[in-house]
This record gives C-alpha cells, sequence and structure tokens, in this order.
C-alpha cells in the first residue's frame, strides 16, 4: 500500500512540470497537430460533394444497413431472444461464477452510455430539429446489426491464455478470421487497427472525455483551472489501473448503470409529467424527420445530423464493443452477438430518444408561434434556444425545465460517465498495445501512465486539432473495422445458420423458464 | 440399503467447527450419510471492469481450487477419519437458493445449519442465510449454536 501512495505522489510530482509545459505548450502542440495531421482529419471527417454529411456516417451507416440485410434483420427476430440470454436462461448452472450475458453486456454498455447520450443528442436536436430523433432512431436500430456481427466474431477469434485469461477483438478476428478464409493482409489490418485504437484512446476515449467533464464542472462550480480537473482525474485513474485499487472502479462500475437508470427514470418521469404533450412531439419527430421544421437543409438537415449523432454515440462498427463482449463465458459465440445487439437498442434507441424527448417537450427550442417551424440562429448555425445555450447545456437546461436541482445532478452524472468511459478505453488501448507490444508488466506500465498523463493534457488545454485527431483515430478504426466486417460476414452466417438450427431441434438446452 | 442424507450448509469456518460437528455426530448416530454444501457467493446481474471481465475465468478457477483446499478437503478428511461418510458440493450463486437445490437433489430429509450468520447491515436487511433456510427449506432444518 506505502508502495502505491509512494508511486502516486511520484506520478503526482511528475505531471506538475507536464501540466506547466502543457499549458505553456499549448499553442505550439496546436499548431503542430493542425499543420502535420490536419489533412487526415479532413479527410475523415470530409462531407460528401454537395452536402454537410460526413462520408465516415455514411460508411457506418451502410454497414448497418447490409449487415441488415444480410443477416434478415436479426435484431427483429432475434431481440426476444438476446433478452433470454441476457436473463441466463440458456446458461448452464454449472458456468455460475463465470462472466455471465448480462456482465459483458453491463461492461460494455459502461464504455458507450455517456456524453454522446447527453450532448451529442442535444447536438443532433438543436441542429436537425426534432426530425433528427427519427433518423437517431433508426440508426440505432440497424446498427444492432453491426453490433451483432462484430461481437459473434469477437468470441469467436479470441485467445484464451493457459492462466484463464482472454483476450480478444477485431486485431484478433482480422488475423485469425482473414487466415481461415484465405485472405492476406490480415496482420496489416490488426497492426493499423491496434494504432488506431491505441490512439482514439488517447483522445477520444480520454481527452475529449477529460476535457468534457472539466467543461461540466467548471459550468456548476465557477470557472476554474482545468488542471486541477485533470489532475484529480488522472491521479484516481492511476490508482485504479496502475494501482490496482479496485474497488474505486467497482464503485463507478456500479454507480453509472444506476446514473443510467435513473437518468431515464427522470426522463420518463418529465414525459409523464406532460403526458398530454407526448403525442405532439412524436408529431413533431416523424414531421420533422420528411421535412426538416424549419432547420437548414431540411429534411436533409434532420437525417444527417440523426445519423451522425447515433454512429458517433453507439459505436456501433467501430470494434471497442468486439474487445469488451469477448471474455463472456460461452460455448456458442452467436449468443454473444445476440447480446451485443442490445447495446445500440438501449444507447440510442432508448436512452438518446429520451433525452431527445425532453429536449422537445420541454420546449427549449424556440418555435415560431404562427408559422409552427423553428426559429433558425443563423450565427450559430442551429436552432434558437431558450438562453441560447447548446449542446449539454441545452440538456441540462431542458431538465430544469421540469427539475431546478438536475444541471447539479448531471455534473456528477457526466463526470463519472466520463470516468468509466476512461476506465474502459484505458482497457481497449492497452489491449490493442500489448498486441502490438507484446505482453508484460512494464510494458503495461508504460502505456497507463501515458495514459494518466493525457487526462491532465486533455482537461487543461483547449486542443481542438488533438483532439479532432483523435476522433479522426477512433473513426479510422471502423474504417478497416468495417472492411474485415464485410469479409468475414459468411463466417458469421454460418455460426447462425449452425445455432439456430440447433436452438430449434432443441440440441442447445434451456436451463431456465 | 438406502440411508438417509443429512445436507450441511457449511460456511467453512474453521473457528466455528460446530455445526459439522454436530451434523457428523447426528450422522453417525442415525447411519446417514453427509452432503456438505459450501456456496461461494455470486450473482450473475453484479457489474465488473474490462479488467476484471479479462480475469474473470481465471479467477473462478483460482476461488474454485482454494475453497476445494482450505474448506472442503479438510471437511471431508474429518468425516472420513470419524467414520461418517460424506460427500461435498461447491457451488456459486445465492446460498439459500443452491442449499435448497442440493437439498431437493439429494432427497435429504435434514439441514444443518450454524447460527453465526453473518452480523452485516445487508444481513440484518434482507436476513441471513439461517433465517432464510429456517423459513424456505422443505425438510426440518436444524440451527446449530
Amino acid at each position: 500500500m506505502f508502495n502505491r501512495i509512494a508511486s502516486l505522489f511520484a506520478l503526482v510530482a511528475a505531471l506538475l512540470p507536464v501540466q506547466a509545459a502543457a499549458q505553456g505548450l499549448d499553442e505550439t502542440i496546436n499548431t503542430i497537430f493542425a499543420d502535420y495531421t490536419g489533412w487526415y482529419v479532413a479527410l475523415i471527417f470530409a462531407d460528401l460533394p454537395g452536402t454537410n454529411f460526413s462520408w465516415i456516417a455514411l460508411w457506418l451507416v451502410v454497414a448497418a444497413l447490409v449487415f441488415t440485410i444480410y443477416f434478415g434483420a436479426i435484431q427483429l427476430r432475434g431481440f426476444a431472444h438476446s433478452i433470454s440470454l441476457v436473463k441466463g436462461d440458456y446458461s448452464d448452472p454449472d458456468d455460475a461464477g463465470e462472466v455471465s450475458h448480462f456482465q459483458a453486456l453491463a461492461t460494455a454498455l459502461s464504455g458507450t452510455v455517456g456524453l454522446g447520450n447527453i450532448a451529442g443528442v442535444a447536438v443532433a436536436v438543436g441542429i436537425g430539429g426534432p426530425g433528427a430523433t427519427f433518423w437517431m432512431i433508426m440508426a440505432g436500430l440497424f446498427g444492432m446489426a453491426t453490433k451483432f456481427t462484430e461481437c459473434t466474431l469477437g468470441v469467436k477469434y479470441r485467445n484464451e491464455y493457459p492462466d484463464g485469461r482472454v483476450s480478444g477483438g477485431p486485431m484478433y478476428y482480422m488475423v485469425k478470421g482473414f487466415k481461415e478464409r484465405g485472405l492476406p493482409g490480415g496482420k496489416i489490418f490488426a497492426i493499423l487497427f491496434c494504432i488506431f485504437t491505441i490512439l482514439g484512446a488517447l483522445g477520444g476515449g480520454n481527452m475529449f472525455q477529460a476535457n468534457q467533464a472539466h467543461a461540466q464542472l467548471s459550468g456548476v462550480l465557477g470557472d476554474y483551472p482545468g488542471w486541477i480537473t485533470g489532475l484529480i482525474l488522472a491521479a484516481v485513474t492511476f490508482l485504479v489501473i496502475v494501482g490496482g485499487i479496485k474497488s474505486i472502479a467497482q464503485v463507478t462500475e456500479k454507480v453509472v448503470p444506476f446514473m443510467g437508470i435513473f437518468y431515464v427514470v427522470v426522463s420518463v418521469i418529465i414525459l409523464l409529467m406532460n403526458f398530454d404533450q407526448i403525442g405532439w412531439a412524436f408529431g413533431r419527430i416523424f414531421e420533422g424527420a420528411f421535412t426538416g421544421l424549419g432547420v437548414l437543409g431540411g429534411f436533409t438537415g434532420a437525417l444527417i445530423q440523426g445519423f451522425r449523432r447515433a454512429a458517433f454515440s453507439n459505436e456501433a462498427g467501430i470494434g471497442s464493443a468486439a474487445i469488451a463482449h469477448s471474455a463472456v463465458r460461452t460455448k456458442e459465440p452467436v449468443t454473444e452477438g445476440y447480446v451485443a445487439l442490445l447495446e445500440p437498442f438501449i444507447d440510442t434507441v432508448v436512452i438518446c430518444t429520451m433525452t431527445a424527448l425532453v429536449i422537445v417537450i420541454t420546449g427549449v427550442l424556440n418555435v415560431d408561434p404562427e408559422t409552427g417551424l423553428y426559429v433558425w440562429n443563423a450565427e450559430a448555425g442551429r436552432i434558437s434556444t431558450t438562453g441560447e445555450v447548446a449542446g449539454v447545456e441545452l440538456t441540462s437546461a431542458a431538465y430544469a425545465q421540469a427539475f431546478s436541482w438536475f444541471p447539479a445532478l448531471l455534473a456528477i452524472a457526466v463526470v463519472l460517465f466520463a470516468f468509466s468511459t476512461m476506465i474502459s478505453w484505458s482497457y481497449y488501448g492497452l489491449k490493442a498495445w500489448t498486441y502490438m507490444f507484446g505482453e508484460g508488466a512494464a510494458k503495461e506500465v508504460v502505456f497507463k501512465v501515458i495514459f494518466c498523463l493525457f487526462i491532465v493534457i486533455g482537461a487543461s488545454a483547449n486542443l481542438g486539432p488533438v483532439i479532432d485527431f483523435s476522433d479522426a483515430m477512433l473513426f479510422s478504426m471502423a474504417v478497416v473495422n468495417v472492411i474485415a466486417l464485410y469479409l468475414l460476414m459468411p463466417i458469421v452466417k454460418r455460426e447462425l445458420a449452425s445455432y439456430v438450427g440447433r436452438l430449434r431441434s432443441g440440441e442447445i438446452k434451456r436451463f431456465k423458464g | 440399503m438406502t440411508s438417509e442424507t443429512f445436507v450441511v450448509a457449511y460456511e467453512g469456518d474453521p473457528d466455528d467447527p460446530a455445526v459439522l460437528d454436530y451434523a457428523m455426530i447426528r450422522a453417525k448416530a442415525e447411519g446417514a450419510k453427509l452432503l456438505l454444501v459450501h456456496v461461494l457467493e455470486w450473482s450473475a446481474y453484479s457489474f465488473l471492469t474490462p479488467q476484471e471481465v479479462e480475469e474473470r475465468h481465471g479467477r473462478r478457477k483460482q476461488e474454485l481450487s482454494r475453497a476445494n483446499e482450505v474448506v472442503m478437503a479438510p471437511a471431508l478428511q474429518k468425516c472420513e477419519a470419524a467414520g461418517v461418510r460424506a460427500d461435498g458440493v461447491i457451488r456459486y450463486g445465492q446460498v439459500v437458493e443452491l442449499i435448497l437445490e442440493e437439498t431437493r437433489k439429494a432427497s435429504a430429509t435434514v439441514i444443518y445449519v450454524g447460527r453465526s450468520g453473518s452480523q452485516s447491515m445487508a444481513a440484518r436487511v434482507f436476513g441471513s442465510v439461517t433465517l432464510g433456510l429456517a423459513q424456505l427449506a422443505p425438510v426440518p432444518t436444524v440451527i446449530v449454536p
């Protein structure tokens, strides 16, 4: 214990000059990143000609459509079976004590439920209007098929070590799956995926989270230097991932799901308080989906925002879920695919929709009483709102209409969501790191310390280009992962046919219910 | 000749051998066989970190082998030395539920359980194993002080 405390002090001491340097070098880092990586960011987030719809969002949506068609709408046909699996109806009682389907799902969800559901949705509805919600739900529903595909492969091609540990994810199915199908380039795909994962973990899974957590805290507590938030978050993360203090992570893992449930419950209460307007709100969502109701770009404006935020929120196709789900104890890889398809449903179809409905129903979006259309704030490039707020502040304002104490609670929720997302991504990054550099305590500590340093940088500096680059890395993961999924989907189809056949014949036993 | 089976809800605390000692005396006197049930508390609905998920399979193996070496094997040896026939089973899950399941499976006629149990807040709110068994057991349950 003493060693842990001593090493914590050593880290804090090491971080202080880094922090000072980071602030001093802020401008330089911005310039270097913008100069050297700007072209790559522009390429990844480039809009399709004549639209403001980035090709990467279309890439994910098309993949989701392809998998939905290829697997015969598995998200609809298999939904009830997914619930049965999560309830443990098909779990062998002799496997009790192993990672259950529910636990794998909850762990994966704690990595995705977060800022996307709170801030991302507000951005979508603020720019695309209520109609964006309809397209967000559609993208979430189709994204379920993508998760099914990647998580089935994640379990099928995972590595099991003699000490009982299990490692899986796209890098494993790229190498083993490509080999099985006689395809070249599996190793190159895996290395590329790992590089993108490490950089994505440090950026979108770390700096962005720390940055937004600080923004939310300083919004409630008043403005104070970001390095304070960064140091505290880094110290706590360090204790968890380097110091092995599991209790902190366990508390977070327990609190975050309840925060999520509480968020949904509060949303439902607000909707019930405005019961008479629910029909109207759905009317606005459907009408807005096809007309735009005054937003820039009309119908396409709503569609683009909805698709974009859903793809960015539920991470379907990015490959991170395949890492999270691969350790479940099951003899049938397809069962984990079934369970994973619930993730975009919970993340996007349920939680994101709740946020969107509350924003619409509480009337924080300004409507022209004569035309019934939303008032467009051309200067800000979004719908005019009460207090002219956007992003997480818009969500906060909407919920505050019903409960004045909500913004303080939301600040705590955002910090906890950000922390749990960071813990998850430190793990995803570490898996990619050890895949490339090999396992070993020293090698792992190097990555973990780098990860903690980036928390301080992310919270304290306004490094827009760095964060843009990291986000670009996150979606670069999707480029290589989705290509691999296209190439390996016949294997998933074979697994699915075999599983469904044995399920029907009764060979796969139901233990409960 | 068929003989009765007595279930022992066995916590495995070496400082509190009363329940096993008493069950052995009763089993010997009545020519019954003992079934020692040791349950490792576990919920399939708890939340784990990604690291814990990865290590779970290995840890389960360690926990099972430790429970076998430290708890079950010495208890079975003690029974054997006393000339009492005994079997042991180690399960993961909820204690009361699994002891009742093993009782039904073995068609046992009596359950022996220690009184010590847990004095934790959770036990006070949700009820202890002893109380749970006393309330739900389909067969006579002996609470050993």
